[in-house]
């Protein structure tokens, strides 16, 4: 019988009238029988798809002939794509603007909420809500608020006598728009996951700190970010990986990728090359170049966090 | 400045006053940023056409224009996309959630080899970018001839529901107490059985709350809706919100008009279910 590490202890106390190995051969069957549809699933549209991502990626295919055995032309050609380059810088400049932002917004509104003071649910559900809103909705939202125009944004920057902007639709501003607007509708999540971690740090800790003398910054540093790090980490984490294709939605609905190609984003590229101009092949190897990097962020952030992450205990 | 306030519990009283009002002012202040937005979509929706825009700009709509609300419908068959988008939630939602249920359970509560292996695979595939099985997957429904149909939407959540849903509901049967299934195993009850009649029942919180959180992915997803939906017909709300957009482009108080009404049911949702949303994205920072 093979153990299996951290099973539950559930058959420990069988009767002990059945052979041994029926109760457990039984159970087996009985739980391929539950992952079953699950599994269907996961092969089908999870692990086939991944392999055969990679054998598209060898072809030239554009659906209606047959596909073209082209061994790593794609990949060649990818590597001296302008757009390919341009829409990486573009997906990078967004992410390293926009994830230390969200995580210090975040980070600060739980600390704030995390206050002993009235109305916290209020200002909760406030911060909260914008980052559950349908992205179609919120970005029309946004296209009027920053419509060159008669947005709101330039009735308000008019009326303290400054020049009006023309937001999006300026090739140097539209991407530090974007990434305004994903301050409004993209921190509430780590925002609540920061808030319950500090919840979840041990008041006795905080009292040590005082009794030694610790100040407020002092404590932050030495008890609040230690305790939050993991936390941190995992937000980090979800925060690059996800920003790498979070603002398809948003950026689609708001500049499509322009002025030029501003905005327009590594995601958005393989979007435009699979399903406008059916390269499939080519899009398939853009789409596995992506999945590459998310891997080795992935393993070098798993890396990093040894260093400075500080896990309580032993779970 | 929040950090500040950490340590706070022996203060003086004064000082504890004049800090919690710093507070709210400064939460205040962030909140009427953060409302703005809503306000204003909300104040637009409600403007006559071509009065959308005033200077100085008007905040209370006036006269306040409450047929759009039945405009909207009427230029464009939104009754139509809702009707789409809540099947395409519900049945998803709703298979997904049981079929997602049960893995977890197989994976939480039962021996099987090669079972550990799996769930790190399945732990590890939420880190996959969709748009890497997007193309193949495409390609599949399109060689079944099921393009332009709810099935490409529907199934692959159907079956199994998400990989994050399968970790949820494992996590969670992880901390039932193993004496329940015991006790039913005495009386004679299989694993199905244990499933159905107590994990499912005990479950109910997790069930709401991976309920709720497939609900919000299906109502706001755009982008498979993008790929497979070609007849206006069949389009969700996203899409057709999209493509409004682009047909209407100068109509902002009717696109107002659509926004608000689409962000409704989410808002509404959140109100009745506060909880599960909290725990739901709790759960997925915490317990990863």
């Amino acid at each position: 019988m093979t153990t299996i590490e951290g099973a539950p202890k559930a058959n420990a106390q069988r009767p002990l009238s059945h052979p041994w190995f029926l109760p457990s051969v039984r159970e087996a069957i009985d739980a391929y029988a539950c992952i079953a549809v699950w599994l269907a699933g996961f092969s089908i549209f999870t692990v086939a798809p991944m392999v055969a991502s990679l054998g598209i990626a060898m072809t030239k295919w554009d659906i209606i002939a047959d596909a073209e055995f082209v061994w790593f032309a794609n990949f060649a050609r990818l590597a001296s794509d302008p757009l390919v380059r341009v829409s990486s810088i573009n997906t990078v400049f967004i992410s390293f603007l926009s994830v230390p932002l969200h995580l210090i917004v975040a980070l600060a509104l739980a600390l704030a909420l995390n206050q002993k003071i009235r109305n916290i649910l209020v200002y909760r559900t406030i911060f909260f809500l914008p980052s559950q809103m349908p992205l179609v909705a919120s970005a029309l939202m946004w296209m009027w608020i920053f419509n060159p125009d008669f947005g709101l944004a330039n009735v308000g920057l008019t009326s303290v006598g400054l020049p009006p902007l023309k937001w999006l639709f300026d090739p140097s501003l539209s991407k530090p728009t974007i990434v305004l607007i994903t301050l409004w509708g993209g921190v509430g999540t780590a925002m609540m996951i920061f808030l319950a971690g500090l919840q979840g740090i041990p008041e006795q800790l905080y009292e040590a700190a005082s009794i030694d003398g610790a100040g407020s910054w002092a404590t932050f540093r030495f008890v609040t970010v230690p305790m939050l790090s993991p936390v941190i980490f995992f937000n980090l984490i979800i925060g690059i990986i996800s920003s790498f294709q979070a603002y398809f939605t948003l950026i689609y609905n708001t500049t499509q990728g322009g002025p030029g190609h501003a905005t327009l984003i590594y995601v958005m590229y393989i979007f435009f090359k699979a399903f406008q101009d059916f390269q499939m092949g080519y899009a398939a190897a853009l789409s596995w170049v992506l999945f590459t990097v998310v891997l080795a962020l992935t393993g070098l952030q798993f890396l990093m966090a040894r260093r400075w992450v500080h896990y309580e205990g032993g779970e | 400045m929040a950090a500040s306030a950490v340590v706070s519990s022996r203060l003086h009283p004064v000082i504890e006053r004049t800090r919690a009002l710093v507070l709210h002012v400064i939460l205040i202040f962030i909140s009427i940023i953060y409302v703005i937005p809503f306000f204003w979509m909300i104040s637009t929706s409600l403007k006559q056409s071509g009065r959308e825009i005033t200077i100085p700009p008007q905040w209370i709509p006036n006269p306040v224009a409450w047929e759009n609300y039945v405009r909207v419908f009427i230029v464009v068959p939104f009754a139509q996309f809702a009707v789409n988008s809540v099947f395409i939630t519900v049945t998803a939602t709703g298979f997904g959630v049981l079929a997602a249920s049960l893995a977890g359970f197989a994976f939480a509560r039962l021996r099987f080899p090669g079972r550990d292996r799996l769930f790190s695979l399945c732990v590890a595939s939420l880190m996959l970018p969709s748009i890497v099985t997007l193309i193949p997957e495409f390609l599949i429904f399109k060689n079944l001839g099921l393009i332009d149909t709810y099935a490409p939407l529907i199934v692959p959540w159907s079956l199994g529901g998400s990989a994050f849903a399968v970790f949820l509901f494992r996590q969670f049967a992880r901390s039932i107490p193993l004496d329940l299934d015991e006790a039913a195993r005495v009386d004679g009850a299989g694993n199905f059985q244990i499933w159905w009649m107590i994990i499912l029942p005990l479950s109910r919180p997790v069930i709401a709350t991976m309920a709720i959180l497939s609900v919000i992915y299906h109502w706001n997803e755009f982008l498979r809706p993008l790929v497979y939906l070609h007849s206006p017909a069949k389009r969700t709300l996203a899409i057709g919100l999209a493509v409004f957009k682009s047909e209407y482009l100068v109509q902002w108080n009717l696109m107002m008009t659509a926004s608000t009404l689409m962000l409704l049911p989410i808002v509404i949702l959140f109100f009745f279910a506060q909880r599960h949303f909290v725990r739901g994205i709790v759960m997925s920072g915490l317990k990863g």
